[in-house]
């Protein structure tokens, strides 16, 4: 790991003056950032540990409803918080499905939403990779690449982002707060993750030396709250990325579908909302016909970037199932084995 | 620069004089403090075995930079016994056999401490393998591990238990 200045400010400012020093990198649960310091993949001057902020760990229910929660807020807290998994429950369960329980009390927020791609090549520095290195090519090419992007891949890259979290978040088209040295400003979340293009080295709307404050998450999402759920399909059952995941959350009306959301992960370098499926279940009688044929149109774009065509197939299927999941209604009690397809009949209580 | 650093660990306040920001968690403890209870596994928060508790939550020592957790309150396997007696799950893990080669173990027993002050008591051994995924046993010691802290989670709240 190369040597850098590790610096603790108190105040947003001096954290922001700390940032737009040469070589600076936010800090906050680690679990990210540490580890590609220690590949070399990532390599700061100057470490600005954000932890101490003030601020910035709160849950907060806004006077319109909506909910705020703070960038610093860990993974294990926001998903243990009662009345946030009552409200929002496909998100407490992507919560759960994500990494392991230690790793869920150091990650948060921020730090998920910012999280690097899995790609094995970005994180070797002696790999070809155009997303850490604009330029150098694309190992993953002809390489490693079963998990790799199914929709909105470029010739540059191939990349996916592996976060959880940030399906659920993408299908309750929460709002990014950030705060910079030029002030406050706000990004929807469907535009915050950048697809590769011709410049996978940009990879969120953040500019530089600018820190995410918070998630705005619009109260209507709580509408959803009885038929809301996260799906993920791993390689083993705890414990791993998602090779394909989805989350869906549906308002109902006698059997019909008053309103739908989809997003995917695991399929894209972003959280991947699946608009065209939506539209179509609307009106439509919440049976696996329908969710069937949203699973074609949620992957109706996908095409193979590699040894992967197999995640096109399993993203359709992820899509229907989740619906079904949805459509059968947000159980009382989180799942022993949250967001996964072997859940057992067992649980505990979800909220108190 | 040197950083000083004080932590609480296992109840005992140190200070110890950083020269070297790199330093984690787990690389203070072992090489620094002398204990070497958290094991380096893997060094990327991937297998568990650096587990110890950080103001009460089970975090990846390895992925802690050391300076980040100034001023908090460490409990390491080294400090879990209480007046020479063994910690309950210590003990179940004995009694159930829940080891072998004993490398995971300190993480096991930390992850599973720190899993109880989170969920509560643990019946349902799909929730305790659930719980405990973040740590992996090279030899394959699960069943005992889920049978262990199923018996110490009967213990600690009380309702009898075997080991
Ligand atoms: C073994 C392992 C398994 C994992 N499994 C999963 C999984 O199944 N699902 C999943 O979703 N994730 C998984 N993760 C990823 C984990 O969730 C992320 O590493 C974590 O969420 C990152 O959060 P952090 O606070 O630790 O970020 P850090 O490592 O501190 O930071 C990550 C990046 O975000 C930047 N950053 C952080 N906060 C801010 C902010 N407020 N403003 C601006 N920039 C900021 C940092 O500069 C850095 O670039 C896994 C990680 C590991 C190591
Ligand atoms: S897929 Fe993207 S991240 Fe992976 S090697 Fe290619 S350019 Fe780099
Ligand atoms: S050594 Fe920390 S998780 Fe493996
Ligand atoms: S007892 Fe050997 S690794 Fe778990």
């Amino acid at each position: 790991m190369k040597r850098f200045a590790y610096v603790r400010p108190s105040t947003l400012d001096e954290a922001l003056a700390a940032g737009a020093r040469p070589g600076a990198a936010y800090l906050a649960g680690g679990t990210n950032l540490l580890d590609l310091m220690k590949t070399g993949a990532r390599r700061p001057d100057v470490v600005v540990d954000i932890t101490r902020l003030p601020d910035l760990s709160a849950v907060t229910v806004l006077e319109d409803g909506d909910v705020r929660v703070g960038a610093l807020v860990r993974n294990a807290t926001l998903a243990a918080d009662p009345a946030f998994a009552r409200a929002y429950p496909a998100i407490a369960e992507a919560l759960l499905s994500g990494a392991s329980g230690q790793l869920r009390n150091m990650a948060t927020l921020g730090g998920n939403l910012l999280q690097e791609t899995r790609c094995a090549y970005f994180a070797d520095p002696a790999s070809a990779c155009n997303r850490r290195r604009p330029g150098t090519g694309c190992d993953a090419r002809g390489g490693e690449n079963r998990l790799h992007a199914v929709l909105g891949w470029s010739e540059a890259c191939i990349a996916t982002h592996p976060s959880d979290l940030c399906v659920p978040l993408a299908a309750h088209d929460a709002v990014v707060e950030i705060v910079g040295p030029a002030g406050a400003r706000e990004v929807p979340f469907g535009e915050f993750h950048r697809l590769p293009g011709d410049e996978p080295q940009v990879t969120t709307a953040l500019e530089p030396g600018e820190i995410v404050a918070a998630v705005r998450l619009p109260g209507h999402g709580k509408a959803f709250a009885p038929h809301a759920r996260y799906l993920k399909v791993r390689e083993r059952t705890s414990y791993a990325f998602a090779v394909v995941s989805a989350a869906a959350m549906l308002r109902l009306d006698r059997g019909r579908i008053a309103e739908a959301r989809i997003a995917l992960g695991g399929v894209a370098a972003r959280p991947w909302r699946a608009a065209a499926a939506e539209a179509a279940l609307v009106g439509e009688v919440a049976d696996d016909a329908a969710f069937h044929r949203a699973g074609e149109l949620a992957l109706a774009e996908a095409r193979p970037s590699g040894e992967n065509a197999f995640k096109i197939e399993l993203g359709r299927r992820a899509v229907a199932r989740v619906l079904r999941l949805a459509a059968a209604g947000t159980p009382d009690f989180a799942p022993a084995l949250p967001a996964s397809p072997f859940a057992s009949t067992t649980g505990v209580a979800l909220h108190g | 620069m040197t950083h000083s650093l004080t932590l609480t660990v296992n109840g005992e306040e140190k200070t110890v004089a950083l020269d070297d920001p790199r330093v984690t968690l787990l690389d203070l403890l072992r090489e620094r403090l002398g204990l070497t209870g958290a094991k380096k596994g893997c060094d990327r928060g991937q297998c568990g075995a650096c587990t110890v508790l950080v103001d009460g939550r089970r975090v990846n020592a390895c992925l802690t930079l050391a300076l980040t957790v100034d001023g908090s309150d460490v409990l390491t396997i080294e400090g879990v016994a209480r007046n020479g007696s063994l910690h309950p799950v210590q003990a179940a893990f004995i009694a159930h056999d829940g080891f072998q080669c004993g490398f995971c173990t300190p993480g096991q027993i930390m992850s599973a401490i720190g899993l109880m002050a989170e969920a509560g008591p643990l019946d349902d051994p799909e929730r305790i393998r659930e719980g405990l995924s973040g740590n992996l046993c090279r030899c394959g010691a699960y069943a005992g591990i889920t049978e262990a802290v199923r018996d110490a989670s009967k213990i600690l709240s009380g309702k009898g238990g075997a080991a």
